[in-house]
């Protein structure tokens, strides 16, 4: 394969807000998800899986008596650790399920049922008996048992930094912030749950496991399974023509992809369908752990930092370490010359936590934006002031200069827009009938990440069309629509010209969607891909040939730090009698490169605000420690934002190209948009009402003290 | 047990034996490959498996199929079956969508809706009981918030769903 140095796109269609070009199936429904395929794909007759969780949080499966499942009417086989299809360690517990009797966290795996029905699998899943050897547990997250220092943070980031002396800028500084802010546990809940659907047949005298998974990443997927069954990559092909979104928890394969797996490796060829429930989804894919975050901030009287230090306590699995990067946005956000972060961990028994929309930047900067806003109270200066004075020259983190920092330009334009030139300056100053009034400001950024490891290929076709072929997919972020429109620019036709395929694992190696790294990781292959075509074939090339490349790495690049940024800024309304929390207006102004796609955009960043808006007002988890799993597990209990609670909402972004970064002049959109939301909401709040609220989400009962 | 029923399903008479334990909505998934209907929650607390049900738009998988023989269905695939259907051309002109999963029951669920609000049924948000129903936002809002939408397409599906109330 080839490395080609990729050139700015001359844009045509990028920039312009083609309709998806998937939106006919899915208002239809005619859009086929995980476990929606038929015969047409190979899934014929297929066997239904039901998963059977364990009851305790940790111990040992002591009996598993399966006779009455299996003598109910259509199941046709259980599956638990003892007789259960081998695997390899691969150094993943998580996905090592139905190996051994050990229980590790309270919804865990222990067996399988497979039957004709999914009804008759769901009733076998209830008639499976299991006792267990009980050991003690602890779910807990507590200030004194987050200890642990892990090696590094998510993905492989420092897990403590120090500048400076932190402690003496502290003692000297004449105004000092110091405080505890919280965020709950939150789950993804993508609407469509993950689903599987799996067989094995055999190709030529060699074994190929097929999958329809609902992922964030086929290749992904590939690169956990083929070593656990022992399977070169070739031997495992996985497809996700669409994905019910999936906001991190589909990024990585959990437990229940390897289930399917090892339930069609027993049925001789027969497909398995295997559609995760709602309420497994809270033990078995994923979640974002709560977190505690020690934030003190030492400043000048005019609000200039001198200290900044974030020390940060939150909660991994014992049985696979995930750790949150929760600090990290404090290293690069503001100037100060002294700082210092911290991460330490419990580790606990409980469900394996995992990636959840902007990981890190999403509780990292709700507690440093709140603690802003207390600087700003504290100096008795504007909220947009206190951002302004400790705007830094280059990123503290790094050295480097950041390519495009526009943060102030985003402030500036939502406060334009929002009027808050006219905000009275004190907190609980307005009253509107029942209900206190106040607005708030937080800033927000995201890291512009591209990930190694893509390429596209492109042929020709006859009539001038070509066929674009990329593994990426496509959650709902419209990457489809907008790889097209890359596409068809990079071979300087109209996107009508361009076929697109993606989502196979048959196809051209593509990272994860995730990171906000989906378009700029896959947009920059097919550019490379698309000005090596031209270079090998010329503008009128013969039909059915191709060209398969990746971009080289730019070495001009590395000199800068690349972040995007923006501004939110909220209006809350909060009841005298009640304290209800309204939001009748939020409001994002972003820096993220060029806009590919101005609709698709839209709505990316909108959805991002109207998460962050959820997690504000709405979103918890509750675990119960005795039991060490969450008791919240369905949509009636855990409340995410429905149509009524989002009000007047809307976003907007600075004209910009960052050519340095992408060809495209773009840098990721798909999760700026949760974050310092509901810090803005937060700060909103207290404007409102003059009760500052420390921690997420932001309950009427906060307010009534 | 195995019970025998018909349903009419976008136009089609479709007869089937059901377990009695099947729900509406795997009936129509699993029994007869008709997926436009979504199952998000199986709990009725997300609105992606709406369906019209004899002309009202109903959660199929809080009910039995059992109870439904006879039945007429409407998906949002029967929905566009000449061409889409002026709401479904709404959410795409909107961008009322992301990752399409809660889009078949938004869809049915407005078509539902703006009949009921035509029949002047008041809802939570309602002044008047008795009079017509002026279908401002926050009646949009409030009578479409059993269609949950994990991807934040409210502004656009709200804007969707206004234009097609005015067309
Ligand atoms: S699947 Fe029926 S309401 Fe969620
Ligand atoms: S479009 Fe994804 S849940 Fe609504």
């Amino acid at each position: 394969m080839t490395e080609q140095v990729v050139r700015p796109l001359a844009v045509r269609s990028v920039g312009r807000s083609l309709e998806r070009v998937d939106g006919h199936e899915k208002v239809t429904g005619a859009a086929a998800y995980a476990v929606e395929h038929g015969e047409a794909d190979g899934v014929i007759d297929p066997l239904h899986v039901w998963l059977v969780q364990s009851t305790v949080a940790r111990g040992r499966v002591a009996r598993l008596r399966p006779e009455a499942a299996l003598s109910h009417p259509g199941v046709v086989a259980v599956i638990d650790h003892s007789n259960a299809p081998r695997l390899r360690d691969t150094g993943n517990r998580e996905l090592l399920i139905l190996q051994d009797d050990a229980v590790g966290f309270r919804g865990q795996v222990v067996a399988l049922v497979l039957a004709e029905s999914a009804e008759s699998a769901r009733e076998g899943a209830a008639l499976v008996d299991v006792s267990y050897e009980v050991e003690p547990h602890e779910a807990e997250l507590r200030e004194d048992n987050a200890t642990y220092k892990p090696d590094s943070v998510n993905p492989d980031m420092d897990t403590d930094t120090e500048d400076g002396d932190v402690d003496a800028a502290l003692a000297a500084a004449e105004v000092v912030v110091d405080h505890v802010y919280r965020t709950p546990y939150e789950h993804n809940n993508p609407l469509e749950p993950h689903a599987t659907t799996a067989w094995w047949e055999d190709d030529a005298g060699r074994e190929v496991l097929s999958m329809f998974d609902s992922t964030q990443g086929v290749h992904g997927v590939v690169e956990s399974l083929a070593p656990l069954f022992g399977l070169e990559a070739e031997q495992v092909r996985v497809r996700a023509p669409y994905v019910g979104g999936g906001f991190g928890s589909k990024g990585e394969a959990h437990a229940h992809v390897v289930a399917a797996a090892l339930a069609a490796r027993t049925t001789k060829g027969r497909p398995v369908k295997l559609a995760v429930t709602r309420q497994q989804m809270f033990a078995l894919t994923g979640y974002r752990t709560a977190t505690i975050s020690h934030l003190r901030l030492g400043a000048t009287a005019d609000g200039t930092l001198t200290a900044i230090e974030h020390a940060v306590q939150e909660q991994t699995s014992a049985i696979r370490e995930y750790a949150e990067q929760t600090a990290s946005p404090t290293r690069m956000m503001y100037a100060a010359p002294n700082r210092r972060t911290s991460h330490r961990l419990a580790r606990l028994d409980v469900a394996v936590p995992s990636w959840m929309r902007a990981p890190g930047e999403m509780p990292g900067m709700f507690a440093h934006e709140v603690a802003m806003d207390e600087l700003a109270v504290a100096c008795g200066i504007d909220p947009l002031e206190v951002r302004e004075r400790n705007e830094p020259d280059v990123d503290p983190e790094t050295g480097r200069p950041f390519n495009n920092r526009r943060l102030l330009e985003c402030l500036h334009r939502g406060a334009e827009r929002f009027d808050w030139a006219s905000r009275p300056p004190g907190p609980r100053a307005t009253v509107d009938g029942d209900w206190w009034v106040g607005t708030g400001v937080a800033s927000a950024t995201y890291p512009a990440m591209k990930m190694p490891g893509n390429s596209a290929r492109v042929r020709s076709l006859d009539d001038g069309r070509y066929a674009v072929a990329i593994g990426s997919v496509d959650i709902g972020t419209g990457a489809r629509t907008v790889l097209t429109q890359i596409a068809a620019d990079a071979l300087d036709v109209e996107p009508g010209d361009i076929d697109l395929a993606i989502a196979d694992t048959r196809l051209p190696p593509a990272s994860v969607a995730g990171g906000s790294s989906g378009t700029s990781s896959w947009g920059t292959a097919i550019v490379a891909a698309a000005q090596r075509f031209r270079a090998d074939h010329g503008p009128s090339p013969d039909p059915g040939v191709e060209t398969t490349a990746s971009a080289a790495d730019d070495p001009a690049a590395e000199q800068y730090a690349f972040h995007s940024f923006g501004a939110v800024f909220a209006e809350a309304r909060v009841n005298r009698w009640t304290g209800e929390v309204r939001v009748p207006r939020l409001l994002g102004v972003y820096s993220v490169g060029r806009v590919v796609n101005p609709m698709t955009a839209r709505s990316q960043l909108l959805g991002g605000l109207v998460m962050g808006l959820s997690a504000g007002l709405f979103e918890e988890s509750h675990r119960d420690p005795r039991f060490g799993h969450v008791v919240t597990q369905d949509l009636a209990t855990y409340h995410v934002a429905a149509h009524a609670d989002v009000l007047d909402l809307d976003a907007e972004w600075l004209e910009e190209a960052d050519e340095v970064f992408t060809p495209m002049g773009s840098r990721g959109i798909g999760e700026i948009g949760i974050v310092g939301t509901a810090a803005a909401v937060a700060n909103a709040t207290f404007h409102a009402t003059g009760v500052r609220v420390r921690s997420l989400p932001l309950t009427a009962d906060r307010f009534l003290a | 047990m195995d019970a025998h029923i018909s349903l009419t399903v976008d136009g089609t008479e479709r007869s089937l034996d059901v377990d009695t334990r099947t729900t509406l909505l795997d009936a129509l998934r699993e029994r007869l490959a008709v997926t436009s209907p979504k199952k998000g929650c199986d709990h009725g607390q997300c609105g992606s498996c709406t369906v019209l049900l004899d002309g009202r738009r109903h959660l199929t998988c809080l009910t039995l199929a059992v109870a439904h023989d006879g039945a007429e269905v409407v998906t949002a695939a029967g929905l566009a079956d000449d061409g889409l259907h002026p709401v479904q051309q709404a959410f795409l002109d909107h961008d009322g969508y992301q990752c399409g999963y809660c889009t078949p029951g938004q869809v049915c669920s407005a078509v539902g809706m703006l009949d009921e609000a035509k029949q002047g049924h008041p809802s939570h948000v309602t002044d008047d009981l008795v009079g017509d129903v002026d279908l401002d936002d926050d009646e949009i809002r409030e009578r479409m918030s059993g269609n949950l939408c994990r991807c934040g397409a409210y502004p656009g599906i709200l804007a969707a769903i206004r234009e097609a109330a005015t067309a």
